[in-house]
């Protein structure tokens, strides 16, 4: 593969130099060498468990690596802490957000300056940033009060006011609406024409693309490749990136005349917390053999959905919630799972398994019917069993049913978890964020286990913050924003702006658009 | 009846004082995302040592830095394990105040049923020789007055000081605090050893003002009130002291119920205190919304920086 | 080279049970270091302190004796403690039970028959139940710390009993002493071993035993209640009520509390005063935490507790050192083993030049 010519007198203002670090159970970088240029808009691509977190936190100091050199503008340097990063001019835009949600937009920022000074200051030089960049924010709100998107603004703006000669933004794009990735990317340019080298973080090959000048690829912790990803296309990073073609996931896209099965109606439901989210009005219908997706900037009313459908929020009025003609809104999980609702949880680690037991037991966490327990006890036999069938069908690497969760790769899990559920035989499943995080070869087996239950009959709700593996498996889309949801489209009728538009809470200008355009892209 | 308020309110600042030191130094460690329940542990420690010290060499003052040295000693070992390695604060808490109140046991045993005389005037050095505010230095220990200091010191490093807004974004969300540059370790470390400072003092106050003696039960449960009463302040400061003295207050009730002839059984008004903490912690927890305001966010949770 | 400590891939289970054991050596250390400043031969004391009370088989009944109340107790709690529910009150439950059961022993015992002790050992477990259930009912319907409600009421529960020992159930007879009068012999557990002092009450500690590893180990329940206390957010997800959760662990420490409280004064004590428990409440929670939270591992870390009860005692006499030593022991272990712990979760690392970013870490 041509590498892309480096101008050699030109000094680099970032150079890595055989970057290892190794986790007691995997080695999360090997020998890994990487350059930026002052004002180069620098990509770091790689699927998910490749390493490129790893990377960054050496980089901004937070992992120390067990070998390698680090260069900042020629000189070796060693960066040992946040801090040390941030006085040598590294500022970095974390993919969660380092923001403190009971502070001001101005005191959060006051925080990271290097000098103290009155809140006043810091406020007028966030209005000064805010305008030179486009960023509108207001110093004064709290950070519990704001979008996600205006949340990434303020961490981008703190890191300008820090001055950085290299910003890091790590998968900057997946808590953005599409519209306002195009605003982030003319922010991003503007940047690096005044100099600022740009890393930027991501596996979404398309907007790698649009946005950096050259990239460097990552597979397994090891340098695949360096290339030019405006020359390069698609097929071929992705070939450096998982080492082989991207294989399509099969299904037969008939519509089926299916019965409603699971059935939402006008479901409101006030915040239990208060930096929660409001549902208002919810209602929505899935037939058997339909597989409906909900998109949506995360922070919108997903995890309040998703614990009022699994049934860890209760209501007082069954008719609420129907799963097969049945009201079931007021029963809990266990009896909700017992008439054939099913659940998969955004968060592997602290709701969906729990890492410390071993397999089979986190099999028992939603399978405890009349099978795994007889008479109160334990069956430990049968419980191992399932545990064994999930492992064997999902395609589970990496342990048995004796290995604790926690001891498996994110894929994997989620493997499993997806098969402890699926293979329960439920009438509905819903799904929140269920390849997040995971490598493509697991999101690929995922995301047919689902299209393979949906043939046979089931309903599913997929609740993602990712658009295109909606528009993989979805027959419907609908749209959830500050609670409310928008009315469903079907496939066909996809439009990645109008979903875009709904998104950002403009459901009206995003019908007109869906209307007026009729484009049936994907 | 006004004649009578003076030593009523005399008597609530003086069983107050120990709530007001240890309250305020679990608030600042609390703040900092590390709750430490070994507080009553801590001023058992500090009682005994400030006894002891104050007793062999006569000097009060020097007890009080012992006791405080103590406090911090022992709130050092909490912090290895429950900050460094990342032990349950609980657990660690609680096995402090276990080895606190046995260390306690051990050491005072040669001190039971010995008394420490001394003057209060003597205690205020020469402030009490001042005309006119003279005799309020002499009536109110200058470890009162201190801890009025102490409280203004608190409150303002939390409400105004770049420092203090540091260790509440420490408390509030150490990974982004660490992400930010900011030593979360270290900060939490301070915390826990200031708070144990403070129990220290609290316990000194007990053993060498509050009562002048030593015995076995002297603290009965003003660790676990004080661990109450940063609930109850809702993590602020100035309610901290109010609800202090509203304690010490409680504490006092049986000299108040005798005073008015009330003739219920002392049991009864001894329990007062460690009813009304239920109490109080029942009506301000029963606000989910105002607790999740109010609390730090990672309070009682373990911070890996590597991770 | 420098030692530092590295973080497990996952926790070794060999140290679950390694760690115990380490702690109770190094208390050992502490403990001769602490003989050999009060001017004794260190090793010479420690053997004294530890064999001395197992000399004869009353000695041996003696241990047993105490270490019932401690067993039965520590299960009840690590039933708590496995699901995250911090119990910390065992110790006013006991008195609770002490109360309960001595009201009915007071009043039935010098008339009634064979069901006075049955009948006390019930009372008792209510008592302790009622006082585990005030905290149980503040947390799940007011979301008030369990930890610090059940602790308040220790104190509670001891000045309710000062009051009655030193107010109406003061024995007449008694010389003006803080005392009840003697319960009757109805009242009383039978003596199981002829010569020594242990009686029935130590069959209801093995019971209980067996009772706790069948729902610990065995049972759907526990398998909730340990995922509960494992993770929240798993045990909302699958359904299993946290409410639940802090009941069965807060009444399950009550009970055996309270029945420990019946078995006190029942048993060795025959009799009512003010300080019925030596700190039992607390002491078990140190001897479930020795135990692993595991029933089997209570067994052993209770005889040991025992142990260093009757220790103190012999410190006393045999050599010269307050008994109040005990106190200081218990709290030296407590800490060695959540020290020992760590090494659950890390291991132990010797590497080159102090950390040094350059230099590949080298195994021990």
């Amino acid at each position: 593969m041509p590498l892309p010519e480096t101008d050699p007198g030109r000094q680099f203002r970032l150079e890595l130099r055989g970057i290892s670090k190794s986790y007691p159970a995997v080695r999360a970088n090997d020998r890994i060498d990487l350059t930026v240029a002052p004002g180069e808009i620098h990509a770091v691509v790689g699927e998910n468990g490749a390493g490129k977190s790893t990377l960054m936190k050496i980089i901004y100091g937070m992992v120390r690596p067990d070998a390698g050199d680090v260069l900042w503008n020629g000189r070796e340097t060693q960066i040992s802490s946040p801090a040390e990063a941030q006085r040598l001019g590294i500022g970095m835009v974390f993919q969660h957000f380092a923001l403190f949600d009971t502070l001001t937009v101005a005191e959060n920022i006051a925080l990271a300056l290097p000098e103290k000074l009155p809140l006043k200051a810091v406020a007028a030089r966030i209005v000064e940033v805010a305008s030179r960049y486009g960023l509108p924010v207001d110093p004064g709100r709290h950070i519990y009060t704001m979008s996600v998107g205006e949340r990434q603004r303020v961490e981008i703006i703190r890191s300008l006011l820090q001055k950085p000669g290299l910003l890091i933004m790590d998968e900057p794009t997946s808590v953005l609406t599409p519209q306002a990735v195009d605003t982030l990317f003319v922010t991003l340019r503007e940047l690096a024409a005044d100099g600022c080298s740009i890393l930027y973080i991501s596996h979404k090959l398309d907007e790698i693309r649009a946005l950096c000048e050259r990239a460097t690829i990552l597979r397994g912790g090891k340098v695949t490749g360096v290339c030019d990803p405006r020359r390069e296309s698609s097929n071929a990073m992705a070939r450096m990136m998982i080492g082989a073609d991207i294989q399509a996931i099969s299904s037969a896209r008939t519509v089926s005349a299916g019965s409603e099965r699971l059935a939402i109606h006008n479901l409101s439901l006030p915040a239990s917390d208060p930096f929660g989210t409001t549902l208002s009005d919810i209602s929505l219908s899935i037939r058997g053999g339909e597989v409906l997706g909900i998109a949506g900037v995360s922070g919108n009313g997903q995890q309040e959905l998703l614990a009022a459908l699994s049934g860890e929020t209760m209501f007082a009025d069954p008719q609420v919630i129907t799963i097969d003609g049945k009201p079931a809104a007021n029963l809990d999980p266990r009896q909700r799972r017992a008439i054939g609702l099913s659940s998969v949880p955004e968060d592997r680690l602290g709701r969906g398994a729990i890492p410390s037991l071993p397999l089979s037991e986190n099999a028992l966490l939603t399978n405890g019917g009349p099978d795994s327990v007889r008479g109160g006890f334990i069956r430990l036999d049968k419980v191992k069993a399932f545990a064994e069938r999930c492992i064997a069908e999902f395609g589970v690497r990496g342990g048995t049913a004796d290995s604790p969760a926690g001891s498996l790769s994110g894929g994997n899990l989620q493997k499993f978890i997806v098969g402890r559920e699926i293979l329960q035989a439920p009438g509905v499943l819903v799904v929140a964020q269920p390849t997040w995080g995971v490598d493509i070869g697991a999101a690929i087996a995922i995301r047919q286990a689902i299209l393979d239950l949906r043939a046979k009959g089931a309903a599913v709700l997929v609740i993602s913050e990712e658009l295109d593996e909606l528009f993989e498996i979805a027959d419907r889309i609908a749209v959830i924003a500050s609670g409310r949801l928008s009315p469903s489209v079907p496939r066909g009728r996809f439009d990645r702006d109008a979903i875009g538009l709904a998104m950002s809470g403009q459901f009206a200008a995003a019908s007109n658009r869906s209307e007026a355009s009729r484009v049936h892209s994907v | 009846m006004g004649f009578d308020l003076l030593p009523i309110l005399l008597s609530t600042l003086i069983a107050g004082t120990p709530l007001v030191y240890a309250g305020l130094g679990e608030l600042i460690t609390e703040r900092a995302g590390v709750l430490n329940m070994g507080v009553e542990g801590t001023m058992v420690t500090g009682a005994v040592v400030a006894f002891a010290v104050a007793l062999t060499t006569g000097n009060l003052w020097l007890g009080v830095l012992a006791a405080m040295a103590a406090g911090a000693l022992l709130s050092l070992l909490f912090a290895v394990l429950a900050i460094s390695f990342r032990a349950n604060q609980l657990a660690v808490g609680l096995a402090m105040t276990i080895f606190g109140t046995g260390l306690g046991s051990y050491l005072g045993r040669p001190y039971v049923g010995m008394a420490l005389v001394q003057d209060a005037t003597q205690a205020g050095g020469g402030l009490a020789q001042l005309p006119v505010i003279g005799p309020l230095f002499s009536a109110v220990h200058p470890l009162i007055w201190l801890s009025w200091i102490l409280f203004a010191a608190v409150w303002y490093f939390l409400a105004r000081s770049r420092a203090g807004l540091a260790l509440r974004a420490v408390g509030e969300a150490p990974t982004s605090a660490h992400a930010i540059g900011y030593p979360v370790v270290r900060i939490r470390y301070w915390a826990t050893l200031f708070g144990g400072a403070m129990s220290g003092i609290a316990g000194a106050y007990m053993s060498t003002v509050y009562a002048s003696l030593w015995t076995e039960g002297l603290i009965a449960g003003r660790g676990w009130i004080a661990v109450a009463l940063v609930v109850f302040a809702t993590w602020r400061p100035e309610r901290c002291i109010a609800g202090a003295y509203l304690f010490g207050g409680a504490t006092m009730a049986q000299l108040f119920a005798q005073s008015a002839g009330i003739g219920l059984p002392s049991e009864l008004m001894s329990a007062l205190p460690y009813l009304a903490t239920i109490v109080v912690l029942v009506l301000i927890s029963r606000d989910a919304s105002l607790m999740r305001l109010s609390v730090p966010a990672s309070l009682g949770k373990p911070f890996n920086p590597q991770g | 080279m420098s030692i530092r400590f590295e973080l497990r891939a996952q926790p070794s289970r060999t140290m679950v049970w390694l760690s115990p054991i380490i702690a109770i050596t190094l208390t050992c250390c502490v403990a001769m270091v602490i003989f050999a400043l009060a001017g004794l031969e260190p090793v010479s004391a420690l053997a004294t302190f530890i064999f001395s009370p197992l000399a004869d088989l009353y000695s041996v009944g003696e241990l047993l004796i105490k270490a019932a109340p401690l067993v039965l107790i520590a299960v009840g709690l690590a039933v708590g403690f496995r699901a995250g529910v911090w119990n910390v009150g065992g110790e006013g439950q006991l008195i609770l039970g002490v109360i309960f059961g001595g009201f009915i022993a007071l009043t039935f015992g010098p008339t009634g028959g064979v069901w006075v002790l049955p009948v006390m050992v019930v009372g008792g477990a209510i008592g302790g139940a009622i006082w585990a259930g005030i905290p149980a009912f503040l947390r799940t319907h007011f979301n008030a710390s369990e930890i610090l409600t059940s602790l308040m009421l220790n104190y509670v529960a001891q000045l309710w009993l000062s009051y009655l020992i030193f107010g109406p159930w003061r024995d007449p007879a008694g010389f003006n002493f803080p005392q009840s009068a003697p319960l009757a012999p109805s009242a009383l557990f039978p003596t199981l071993i002829d010569g020594t002092r242990a009686n029935a009450s130590i069959l209801i500690a093995l019971v209980a035993v067996g009772l706790g590893w069948a729902l610990m180990s065995k049972s759907f329940v526990g398998f909730q209640l340990k995922v509960t206390g494992l993770s929240e957010g798993a045990a909302k997800y699958a359904g299993f009520s946290a409410k639940r959760a802090v009941w069965i662990g807060m009444l399950a420490g009550g009970v055996a509390a309270g029945i420990a409280g019946v078995g006190e004064i029942a048993g060795p004590l025959g009799q009512i005063f003010p300080t019925a428990s030596p700190g039992y409440g607390y002491a078990a929670i140190i001897v479930a935490f020795l135990g692993r939270l595991n029933p089997i591992g209570i067994l052993f870390s209770g005889l040991l507790m025992s142990l260093l009860y009757l220790s103190g005692d012999v410190a006393q006499m045999s050599l010269g050192l307050p008994s109040s030593i005990t106190g200081l022991f218990q709290g030296t272990l407590l800490f060695f083993l959540l020290t020992a712990d760590v090494l659950i979760h890390y291991r132990l690392r010797a590497t080159s030049a102090a950390g040094a970013p350059k230099g590949a870490a080298n195994g021990l």
